[in-house]
């Protein structure tokens, strides 16, 4: 299954786990924030109706 | 909720959450698969190129990426300029939203252009005109990112965030265009051409379109969804404000 990448192996490889890491990062980041801000936000328009 | 009569509607935070949380499960999905199938394609199922070998796998993440490093500039470009004209709150946040998504994007351009370049060229590195405008760019990138966490008043870090990315824009035009301005340095010309004869061959041309709608799906889809997340921070900063002073 795997493609013989030959000698150039490493670059491609590196390249394809570098960026695959980095989506995975912003994706992650945002979605933890959105959650955290949601939250926030709800307990603020519970402070508010008290 | 009413449909609406004009494209300003969305100006409004609350329309703007409500359609972008019906549409964006959809752009998950979509950019998600786009990303899945198009890699794939590329990785397992394309040649190897008669010069290049397989480094020309790298091109379905390089193009893309640095497609879109240049493209979400622009995006916030026009937001900010919407910012500064009609001074709608949800633009200025778009924009806001729009810069991390636009470093990531860089930052893949630049490492996947430094791992292709060493094999290709003998090193990581040149200070070509394309390059180096794409590292300006990616400064730019957090130059503007460290304007908006530096200022407190959400509408001055607005206006003078647009301000830097009006003279960014520059940055953004030279790092698409430099190979025209400058005929020197070793970057080549455009992948993606409608002239048949500069264009990628097939075989690698139809998954490579299929990476690139994966990218710009994924980058709506983030940039949708963390616009949604700074009009929440907004209105949570409001409502406790509005809490102390009572």
């Amino acid at each position: 299954m795997m493609p013989d990448l030959g000698k150039y192996a490493q670059p491609v490889l590196w390249s394809y786990a570098a960026s695959i890491a980095v989506l995975v990062v912003i994706v992650a980041a945002s979605l933890i924030e959105g959650r955290r801000v949601r939250a926030e936000m709800r307990r603020a328009e519970e402070d508010r109706d008290v | 909720m009413s449909k609406p009569s004009s494209l300003w509607e969305y100006a409004n935070p609350v329309r703007f959450l409500a359609v972008s949380e019906r549409i964006l499960p959809a752009l998950w999905v979509l950019s998600l698969a786009c990303l899945g199938i198009g890699l794939a394609w590329g990785f397992f199922f394309t040649p190897d190129d008669f010069r290049q070998g397989s480094t020309v796998k790298i091109i379905y993440l390089h193009v893309p990426s640095a497609l879109m490093a240049i493209n979400a500039w622009f995006m916030m470009l026009v937001a900010s300029l919407i910012w500064l004209v009609r001074r709608h709150h949800v633009s200025a946040l778009a924009a806001k939203a729009a810069a991390p998504v636009g470093v990531a994007m860089t930052l893949i351009a630049l490492v996947t252009g430094a791992l292709w370049g060493q094999p290709m060229w003998g090193t990581w590195w040149v200070w070509d005109p394309r390059l180096t405008s794409f590292l300006i760019l990616f400064l730019f990138y957090l130059g503007y990112i460290a304007l908006w966490a530096a200022i407190e008043d959400p509408d001055t870090a607005a206006d003078l965030t647009s301000v830097l990315c009006i003279v960014g824009s520059v940055f953004a035009v030279l790092s698409r265009y430099a190979v025209l301005f400058w005929n020197q340095g070793l970057h080549q010309g455009a992948s993606l051409s409608l002239d048949k004869e500069e264009n990628v061959a097939d075989v690698f041309y139809i998954p490579l379109l299929v990476c690139i709608a994966g990218f710009v799906l994924l980058f709506l889809a983030l940039v949708l969804y963390r616009t949604g997340t700074e009009i929440r921070r907004r209105r949570a900063r409001a409502l406790r404000a509005r809490s102390a002073l009572a």
